[in-house]
């Protein structure tokens, strides 16, 4: 199988995109996300869930949960770029919104093939929103590491590290049993489940360990098989988080350079001074890698299935590398501004600081790659 | 079938067909002479009339010049010239001698010089007869390009040229130049004209080509001396005064950004350097399986693992870059990712070099009069000839600036 040389970004995919951007631009400007979600400056402040739940309905209204949703489970059945076009619009708006964990969930439950997978399918197709919940407590990404054990049908234990926890409706949890790892969706209001939620450095999202105590939970994958669906679904969760680095990343270079167009020091704009103006192209190539190494893997998912992984990987790589970049030379480039509460550069800078390591950072991805590539290291 | 095949139009299947069944028949094979690595390391003579002969079939089969208009020596077709450097370089061909003909005189001949010029200069440029070279470095103008010192003075109906040019790559073989020289003191880019003008027939007639050496050992660059050089006004390209405008013709195509594909062959490995895969970061994981640092294999050892697939991910995103440059809703700056291509194509080259001298280790001191050195030593020579293209067509720094000011829109810097 080959590629589409567009990336698989048709009509549909492109009129989404820009509805999208017509979105964020309307309903999340920067100013507005700021005073949202970064009112209280205290370090100390308790730990707050903020989101405006009135724009998740609107877009599960304009059907972008569905996008990805197969059509036999009632979704719109769009390719993986679609998911990927708007996380990188969200990205570029820090949308504070469950939207990537239930793409991430999608994907997983995508990947189950089950008849208990595809009614939650469903459900995410009308708005239902929904996260992973797949880490132990040592921050492992294996797709087979997971601290929750399913005794007689129930969960127990904890999980880890898990994104939006606050604001979704469904968990997709991974758990072993003696015949292996598998997947299993559960209410957040059921029995037995405590969301103790973590303290993070974003202010766009919500994180939590969730600890489950004998609850009850459908089985959307059987023990065994929950590992490897995870496994099938990696390359859509890196893409998407990928993208939402892309989105971000382009959002700071822009107002980066805009500020160093405007901004006077020794009689000239800070954009005269070659040495800024280099640092901020050299931020450019990398985001314009990255978004080229995203749509490749995004569109490889459903092209060339084989690939995906090694394509994924690479996107992942790549991204995690330019959101700390990105993010670190705009902080720097505004100057004694940028480093303060007030300008809006610190939203994206933390949730660059919290996307680099989803799922994997640099070095973890580069090291995978190399595994794959070259042989494991003697 | 292949992506890019999936895409052709009837016609460019068909001459896709026709590059195929030619190459298939027509490959040149091993050569009998020492190939260098590119068409600008070119010394030898005997090389060069090798990679003429192969210039000259592959032009006569219609792999040269085919999207150039048919008076001017081309195939008038529309977007085939990228399926014949598709197919050239997916049977290993060797690459063209004329590089700096078909890369950078001949759009800027096409775009900017009269009908009877282009009809009497591209035939023989196309097919490799004549070697062309560019005149643009000075001693006092490297990237502040426009500070052109050579001069040319309107006498009658024709002009004499006086003047330096420098780090003028293949003057030795060159039988024409695309010259940049300065028609008027007064303003420093409205003073600026742009010719072509003969080397070889005219050396010792007001022309001198002297070798520089590299600092790699190699031959292949020199400075040429005008003295009172005639040429007929036929040979100016546009107006007089706009040799600036003329020039960025050259340039844009130079840095891969131009209107024309520029036809591109190669692929070809010499024998004793098999699998040693210049220029490419995925042939770095065999060197490394290969090669000892400090005493242990080189694919061992974690840093390097890492750097490899550091640069294979670059390398990736850079033949993706190129890939979403042909899907317009995927661009919202049409300039933005043609203006990287030299930028990021010179620096990961120049990486991918340095980073094959770590993996080799102790062996990294062997040098190409070496049996010894891995590879024949031509992975230290690719990382020393890397600096060429970094400095050359604009440093790297100054396509930073453009980068910022054009797409960027950040203020012009001095």
């Amino acid at each position: 199988m080959t590629q589409p040389k567009n990336f698989g970004f048709g009509e549909d995919e492109t009129m989404l995109r820009d509805s999208a951007r017509k979105f964020f631009a309307d309903n999340c400007s920067a100013d507005k996300i700021h005073s949202q979600v970064a009112h209280n400056y205290d370090i100390y402040r308790d730990i707050e869930s903020i989101w405006d739940k009135n724009l998740w309905s609107q877009i599960c209204e304009l059907g972008w949960t569905a996008a990805c949703v197969p059509e036999e489970a009632g979704g719109i059945g769009m390719p993986v770029v679609a998911a990927v076009a708007l996380a990188e619009e969200a990205g570029k708006a820090a949308f504070p919104s469950p939207l990537i964990s239930t793409f991430n969930a999608t994907f997983a439950l995508r990947a189950c093939k089950s008849d208990a997978a595809t009614k939650v399918l469903g459900d995410i197709a009308t708005g239902t929103s929904a996260t992973l919940a797949m880490t132990n407590q040592k921050g492992s990404w294996e797709a087979q590491d997971t601290d929750v054990t399913v005794t007689d049908g129930k969960l127990s234990g904890t999980a880890w590290f898990v994104q939006d926890a606050k604001k979704v409706e469904r968990f997709v949890v991974s758990a072993s049993t003696d015949k292996g790892v598998g997947l299993y969706v559960v209410d957040p209001s059921a029995a037995g489940v405590q969301i103790i939620a973590d303290g993070i450095i974003d202010l766009t999202r919500d994180q939590a360990h969730i600890v489950f105590n004998n609850v009850e939970a459908i089985e959307v994958a059987a023990p065994g098989t929950g590992d490897k669906a995870l496994a099938e679904a990696l390359p859509a969760i890196l893409c998407i988080i990928s993208a939402d680095i892309v989105g971000s990343g382009e959002w700071l270079l822009q107002t980066t350079t805009d500020y160093a167009t405007v901004r006077v020091q020794f009689d000239h704009p800070l954009g005269f001074f070659q040495a800024v103006k280099h640092p901020l192209v050299n931020v450019m190539l990398a985001v314009d890698q990255t978004k080229s190494l995203v749509y490749n893997a995004a569109c490889a998912i459903d092209n060339e299935p084989e690939q995906a992984e090694r394509l994924a990987r690479m996107a992942k790589s790549s991204a995690s590398d330019m959101a700390v970049f990105s993010s670190s030379r705009s902080v720097q480039f505004h100057g004694g501004i940028g480093f303060t509460w007030e300008c809006f550069i610190h939203i994206f800078f933390k949730r660059q600081m919290h996307n680099h390591v989803l799922y994997g950072d640099a070095k973890y991805q580069r090291a995978k790659l190399a595994d794959m590539l070259m042989g494991k290291a003697a | 079938m292949s992506d890019a095949e999936k895409q052709d139009t009837p016609e460019q299947a068909e001459f896709r067909t026709h590059c195929q069944q030619w190459l298939a028949e027509n490959h040149p094979g091993q050569p009998s002479v020492h190939i260098p690595q590119g068409a600008l390391e070119l010394s030898d003579p005997a090389a060069l009339q090798w990679l003429k002969t192969w210039q000259q079939s592959a032009y006569d089969a219609g792999l040269i010049g085919t999207d150039y208009s048919k008076e001017t020596g081309g195939r008038g077709l529309t977007g085939c010239q990228a399926i014949a450097n598709q197919e050239m370089q997916k049977a290993k061909t060797p690459f063209f001698p004329n590089i700096i003909g078909l890369g950078m005189a001949a759009p800027t001949v096409y775009f900017h010089a009269q009908e009877a010029v282009k009809q009497e200069l591209l035939p023989k440029l196309l097919s490799g007869e004549h070697i062309w070279c560019q005149g643009f470095s000075e001693p006092g103008a490297g990237s502040d390009l426009a500070n052109q010192q050579t001069f040319a003075e309107k006498k009658g109906d024709t002009w004499v040229i006086n003047g330096h040019k420098v780090w003028t790559s293949l003057a030795h073989f060159a039988d024409w130049m695309i010259l940049l020289c300065r028609t008027s003191k007064d303003d420093k880019y409205n003073g600026l004209s742009y010719f072509v003008v003969p080397i070889q027939s005219m050396i010792g007639k007001g022309v001198t080509v002297n070798p520089l050496i590299k600092l790699t050992g190699e031959t292949g660059f020199n400075e040429v001396i005008f003295e009172d050089l005639v040429v007929e006004d036929k040979y100016r390209l546009d107006e007089v005064g706009a040799g600036w405008k003329v020039a960025m013709t050259t340039l844009a195509h130079e840095r891969g950004a131009g209107l024309l594909t520029t036809p591109a062959a190669g692929g070809m490995v010499m024998e004793k350097e098999k699998g040693a895969g210049i220029g490419n970061a995925m042939s770095l994981i065999d060197l490394a399986k290969q090669s000892f640092r400090n005493g242990k294999t080189a694919a061992d050892d974690g840093a390097i693992r890492d750097s490899i697939m550091e640069l294979m991910i670059r390398q990736e995103g850079f033949r993706q870059n190129q890939r979403r440059i042909g899907v317009k809703e995927l661009n919202d700056h049409p300039m933005r990712l043609p203006l990287q291509f030299k930028l990021v194509a010179t620096e990961m080259s120049q990486d991918i070099a340095q980073l094959a001298y770590e993996i080799e280790g102790a062996s990294s001191t062997l040098y190409v009069n070496d049996e010894k050195a891995v590879a024949g030593g031509q992975w230290q020579l690719a990382y020393m000839n890397s600096f060429g293209v970094t400095i050359a067509a604009g440093a790297n720094e100054v396509q930073r600036n453009i980068l910022g000011e054009r797409v960027l829109n950040m203020p012009k810097s001095k």
